[in-house]
């Protein structure tokens, strides 16, 4: 479709140069932000290596020997939790307003759900902080402490005093939070199975769910579950859904009901007042990770997006 | 019981609980932003808008500095990223259509829109910051930027493949160079939807805190120099809920509710005028 002229204009030549240099300032930034992660976090890097960092528990300031395990703990247990939540909730959403509400509800919850979508995190940080952690601790956790207490393995999930500052809270912010952008590329996936199909299979005597279920779920699976790595990406890297409500806790705890650390928790809490070079350069370090982390999932997302949306155009 | 009323009450299990499902996210929807509102709408008053901050622990003061210093940072950051976003999803658009280059960018581009905010707050941090010696107030408006340029970029280069290539052909058939054709028939076409795009930025950007935590930082003090700490309202609600005064947390519900109401007004725009252009 590119055009070439034999005579370039001259002011062309510029124009065409300026947008070029304009589109890849954001190769730039990948590049720069890898590149600057890396070099500040080198000392720590030096310090305690790969491996060594990745895996040690400890997070000492005082005697500066960090490592980053408590915080990737914290991160991959709510993000997991947290999208444990959404997904059915979203799915569920998506079938709604594909298949079963009237028209005249189709629009309406389609854009409350992006409305939803719109709000800002801190909102959500602030109203989990000031709104759902009360309630979380005087009515929910104490209902799961009571109903789990009798069986072994699981009341170890809801040991201790329930603060409603801990990792439960924190996911089920989190889960509110990425169930609109699930929900709406589930739906938008859910769209694109072509009306002849759904019809044939009413057309053989199927319920409306049987249709749901071998028909579009399978027809859009790739595109849902695209969706779902992409939601996992957004969940790994939230700050402010978390940070009012995970207390900055580095350690790891097997209740739901003890405060934790995430990477982003403990960055937003401890970076504006690291003291010593090894101290910010550990947290460099785990920015690094977490944008390695989040990064290769979007990727991934990303591929998966691609390929549905190659497999319908065919 | 016989197998087809096995499959009829199957199907109407599955389907009620889609239908609870949907309830649960407009459910979640009304009460956020209904506690929002009633808290917001509480703690309201003008001197929030006409006075700054008063010592911790006394009653009254405003945000004044939070606001102007809000504004700031998102105009400022406006301006460096609208111009960056447009101009290089021409590039995608029109000059590399159908490149292999333009194809890779875009991907890029779609994977830096869900990086998380407070990696870029870190990069901008060793970029901006850390050579100055103190936060400043451009930092934050750079690393809101950063985050802006993607998605300008992408909703730039969808809106102008929109336009018909045919529009293109016979501006070029009248002898006009490319970039004439760019922005004199092609910008035209695609002018709602690149402002829609730029409105949604806009919102997108205007509630992030994470980048500014430790860019921008924060100042208790009315300020209007980019180059110190600037206050922002983001940053502001996250210190003042944290905080232990209630008349902070007042504050904190008021400025959460104004910046919410902005952020909805702009993205119910937003779609407005998609949907009143691309009907």
């Amino acid at each position: 479709m590119a055009i070439t002229l034999k005579r370039k204009n001259p002011v062309d030549l510029v124009f065409s140069f300026i947008t070029a240099l304009a589109s890849v300032t954001v190769i730039i930034f990948i590049i720069g932000i890898i590149y600057v992660l890396i070099s500040e976090s080198s000392l720590a890097i030096e310090k305690f290596g790969i491996v060594k960092f990745l895996s040690s528990t400890e997070w000492n300031p005082v005697k500066e020997d960090f490592g980053a395990l408590t915080n990737i703990y914290g991160t991959v247990l709510t993000t997991f939790l947290s999208l444990l939540f959404a997904i059915p909730v979203a799915i569920g959403i998506a079938i709604f307003v594909t298949e079963i509400a009237p028209n005249f509800l189709k629009g309406p919850i389609g854009v409350a759900i992006e409305l939803l979508a719109a709000i800002p995190s801190i909102i959500y940080g602030m109203w989990g902080l000031f709104t759902l952690s009360p309630i979380m601790s005087s009515y929910v956790e104490p209902f799961l402490k009571k109903i789990t207490s009798g069986i072994p393995l699981v009341n170890i999930l809801f040991q201790g005093m329930p603060m409603g500052i801990d990792i439960l809270t924190a996911s089920v912010i989190l889960s509110i939070m990425i169930i609109p952008f699930t929900a709406s590329i589930a739906r938008d996936s859910f769209n694109l199975t072509p009306d002849v199909v759904k019809e044939s299979a009413y057309s053989v005597g199927a319920t409306q769910w049987e249709v749901v279920k071998n028909v579009i779920l399978p027809y859009s699976k790739l595109g849902v579950f695209g969706g779902v790595v992409l939601s996992l990406g957004r969940a790994l890297g939230e700050t402010m859904a978390v940070a009012f409500v995970l207390g900055n806790n580095h350690r790891i705890t097997m209740s739901l009901l003890d405060a934790a650390a995430t990477i982003t928790v403990t960055l937003a809490n401890e970076f504006a007042e690291a003291d010593n070079d090894v101290y910010l350069s550990s947290l460099f370090y785990l920015a690094l990770v977490l944008f390695v982390m989040s990064f290769i999932t979007l990727a991934i997302a990303k591929f998966f997006l691609l390929k549905a949306e190659r497999k319908y155009s065919r | 019981m016989t197998a087809v009323q096995k499959r009829k009450i199957e199907g109407t299990i599955a389907l009620t609980f889609s239908t609870l499902a949907a309830f649960m996210g407009l459910f979640w929807l009304v009460f956020i932003l209904g506690d929002v509102i009633v808290h917001g709408i509480k703690a309201l008053n003008l001197s929030l808008f006409i006075h700054d901050p008063a010592p911790p622990g006394v009653e009254g003061g405003g945000l004044r500095n939070a606001f102007v210093g809000q504004l700031l940072i998102t105009i400022c950051a406006t301006l460096i990223g609208v111009p960056i976003g447009v101009l290089g999803g021409t590039f995608l658009a029109e000059y590399a259509r159908g490149k292999k280059i333009a194809r890779i960018i875009s991907i890029l581009a779609d994977i830096m829109v869900s990086v998380p905010s407070i990696v870029i707050g870190t990069f901008i941090y060793a970029v901006l910051v850390l050579p100055l010696g103190h936060f400043n107030g451009w930092a934050g408006s750079v690393a809101l930027s950063i985050i802006m340029i993607p998605v300008v970029l992408r909703t730039t280069e969808d809106m102008l493949s929109l336009v018909p290539w045919t529009l293109r052909e016979a501006a070029f058939a009248l002898g006009a160079p490319y970039y004439k054709v760019i922005t004199q028939v092609v910008y035209r076409g695609a002018a709602t939807g690149i402002l829609t795009g730029i409105l949604l930025s806009i919102a997108r950007v205007a509630g992030e805190t994470a980048p500014l935590l430790f860019t921008s930082f924060n100042n208790s003090f009315f300020s209007l120099n980019m180059n110190q700490p600037i206050s922002s309202l983001t940053v502001t609600i996250f210190q003042y809920a944290m905080g232990p005064y209630d008349s902070w947390h007042e504050q904190a519900w008021a400025a959460a509710f104004v910046i919410t109401i902005f952020i909805l007004i702009i993205t119910i725009l937003g779609r407005l005028i998609i949907r009143w252009r691309y009907r």
